[in-house]
């Protein structure tokens, strides 16, 4: 198991986690499917904190507690862009990334 | 160390085997007949009235996000609970003023009315 | 298990805590009392100002509060004044505007008195949790803000545009955070970055170049610098107008006051690596801004163009990263503040029903139909170009001499090119208001007072800075101390 318990595994995986999130964020149309991917970035990093708060810091909470910061921010931005995306829908009929291009120049 | 996991390891895979033979056995045993009180979705219960995928009404969005922003703020209680008696009166007068402020968001959503069903 | 539970002092965080005060009760009033209420601007005006009196009272402290979490120093206490008067200019614009809209409502002053409170934030932030903190309470209410008219297609798109980039943009600053946190062994504290970096740069290197690569992302992102800068035109034409004259400057300040201290006070130690980074992308984005903006049509695209542009002179004085490059940034600041606010004010001024009137055209023959207004914007145009004897002038005067100073003369020419550049395109708009003919008639402008007030004010300022910019030069170069590195 000692594959589990180093720094590297736990990077990789953030770094894992954030290429899908690019992607998601960059190739999906959908907008909700933007917001998972955006979601997704912020885990990485969270996963970030937490690998090197447990291999390399001295300190032992830090990390931890900005996990959990993250968290309660990420909650915050999901429901903002909820209800934003409620709002496009309402006057658009769609949620598609593409579907908003009234502003151009 | 791993040896504790055994019985874990045991559980699941009673769990597995009994849920798989479970379901090969009625496959190969059972007959294959269709009937049109078969086929309804609920054998004893209410008859559908309609297609499941129909649009939610947008009061369920706004329900669901005033669950998130309110349930999310929980995991900061957690870490609070578990060295409440050592922070003392501090503690408890910071976790009033947290509290506090989440009040003031449920008092404005309460007065604005998003609360309301209709 | 025993707690030793940090001392701290409620008044060093004073004017945050003020304005967070203010902007409850305003939500609580307005939810839980019936009618129209009219007073709100008064109030968060008043609460503005007790909050700018609460940050004079403060001045010259120079410490650490809540445990090494936010400086209590003069560099914050001056960005709290930019970001004030940013807000309080903002308020003077907004309320026959919304009302034009239909949406004079209290949540709209609540919520610029709690993004100005998360601006503060990140202009004393010790920590880059509270970087972080600060820029989501100020972006998730700017999100906000820039969809206010809900019922308007345009504004939906803005605040659509604004959430995705921006939440985007946040969540790339925080990945580069949590690699600083690996490569310094597990401490954010600014002030501990910087040695604790140094210290093991042998071994974490790459990845705290990577870390100040990604921050400087999501940095780029918030004063939208060339190649971030995809949102700002649509953002910032499609945004309520008083909002996105609050966006241009207020959030960019803010930015910029976290981007200057992240990087003067962290890296200093790796300036050869950032400062080819930034060079780049200041001359891109001056580059991109002033040509591109020259062919809008659209007024408040043009602006945002401009905006992009001044993103790239400030991005001039952060490279420089000597002492009056950092004054340089606090100056024009101020100076773009009120300029920009003003021009704003004349475009909500001349965009009468629900903005109908915004392309540059319509300026046309505005001087002989309203020859104050006229004067006015020609004051913000002179100024925005960099011509003397304004605000901006002086501003652009000190970012290139900073540039000069540290030895980037190339920077300090192509600076000034793009100037003029840039004068081409605001001269226009005053060369459309003083030499052609009207091509329609404009129809009267109903001058309100608190908007005509704004307008006089902000020229005034901005000619006033410009021709005695000593005293405000002296309090930027007392504040500027903190950074033993320049």
């Amino acid at each position: 198991m000692l594959v589990f318990n180093q720094l590297e595994t736990y990077l990789y995986l953030a770094l894992i986690l954030f290429a899908i999130g690019l992607y998601g964020v960059l190739a999906r149309r959908n907008l909700i499917a933007v917001l998972i991917s955006v979601e997704l970035i912020l885990n990485a990093a969270m996963i970030n904190f937490m690998a090197f708060n447990r291999f390399v810091a001295p300190h032992p909470a830090v990390g931890q507690v900005i996990a959990l910061f993250i968290m309660a921010v990420a909650a915050a931005e999901a429901a903002i862009g909820l209800s934003i995306i409620i709002a496009v829908y309402r006057k658009l009929k769609a949620i598609n990334v593409e579907q908003a291009t009234e502003l151009r120049g | 160390m791993l040896i504790n996991y055994v019985p874990v390891l045991l559980y699941m895979g009673i769990v597995v085997g009994l849920i798989g033979s479970i379901v090969l056995l009625s496959e190969l045993l059972g007959k294959k007949r269709h009937t049109p009180q078969k086929d309804i979705p609920y054998e004893c219960g209410m008859d559908p009235i309609g297609d499941a995928r129909y649009r939610y009404t947008v009061r369920f969005y706004v329900i669901a996000m005033f669950f998130i922003v309110f349930d999310i703020e929980a995991i900061f209680l957690y870490p609070w609970g578990v060295i409440f008696k050592d922070l003392g009166w501090f503690g408890f007068a910071e976790m009033a003023i947290f509290v506090f402020v989440l009040v003031v968001g449920l008092a404005y959503v309460w007065g604005k009315g998003a609360l309301e069903w209709e | 298990m025993t707690l030793t539970i940090p001392t701290f002092s409620l008044i060093s965080i004073g004017p945050w805590l003020t304005l967070a005060l203010g902007a409850i009760l305003i939500l609580l009033v307005d939810a839980l009392s019936k009618g129209r209420k009219t007073y709100f601007p008064y109030f968060s005006l008043a609460v503005l100002a007790l909050a700018a009196f609460q940050t004079i009272d403060l001045w010259g402290a120079q410490s650490t509060d809540f445990a090494r979490m936010v400086y209590v120093d003069n560099f914050a206490f001056l960005f709290y004044l930019i970001l004030i008067l940013g807000a309080a200019l903002t308020i003077l614009l907004s309320r026959p505007y919304l009302e034009e809209w239909g949406k004079d409502m209290g949540e709209y002053y609540a919520l610029i008195l709690f993004a100005t409170v998360g601006m503060m934030m990140m202009a004393a932030s010790a920590h880059m949790i509270m970087i972080f903190l600060g820029l989501e309470v100020m972006s998730i209410a700017v999100y906000v803000l820039a969809g206010f008219f809900r019922e308007d297609a345009r504004s939906n798109e803005a605040a659509l545009k604004y959430l995705v980039l921006g939440a985007f943009a946040s969540a790339f600053l925080l990945f580069g955070m949590a690699f600083l946190y690996g490569a310094a062994g597990g401490s954010l504290y600014l002030d501990e970055l910087a040695k604790r970096l140094t210290d093991a740069a042998t071994l974490t290197k790459p990845l705290t170049l990577l870390a100040i690569a990604l921050l400087v992302v999501g940095f780029g992102f918030k004063v939208a610098a060339v190649p971030f800068h995809m949102w700002t035109p649509d953002v910032y034409e499609g945004a309520p107008t008083s909002i996105t004259a609050y966006m241009a400057v207020a959030v960019k300040a803010a930015a910029f006051a976290a981007f200057a201290r992240v990087f003067f006070l962290a890296f200093p130690a790796f300036h050869v690596n950032w400062h080819m980074l930034l060079w780049v992308l200041a001359v891109a984005t001056m580059t991109l801004g002033n040509v591109v903006a020259i062919a809008q049509t659209n007024i408040k695209r043009m602006l945002a163009y401009s905006s992009i542009a001044h993103a790239g002179y400030i991005l001039v004085a952060l490279v420089a990263a000597n002492q009056l490059g950092a004054v340089s940034i606090l100056y024009y600041l101020l100076a773009y503040t009120l300029m920009n606010i003003g021009a704003f004010g004349v475009v909500i001024l001349v965009a009468r029903k629900k903005d109908s009137y915004l392309n540059i055209y319509d300026y046309s023959g505005l001087a002989y139909q309203h020859p104050g207004l006229a004067a006015g914007m020609a004051v913000f145009m002179f100024a925005l170009a960099g011509m003397p004897p304004t605000a901006g002038f002086v501003g652009k005067f000190y970012i290139f001499s900073a540039a000069v100073q540290a030895g980037y003369i190339w920077l300090a020419i192509l600076g000034v090119m793009n100037s003029l550049v840039s004068v081409y395109y605001y001269l226009r708009i005053t060369v459309l208001m003083y030499m052609r003919p009207a091509e329609a008639d404009l129809g009267p402008i109903a001058f309100t007072p608190a908007v005509t007030a704004c307008v006089i004010a902000t020229a005034v300022a901005t000619v006033l800075v410009g021709i005695f910019p000593g005293w405000f030069y002296d309090l930027a170069m007392n504040s500027v101390k903190i950074f033993p590195s320049l």
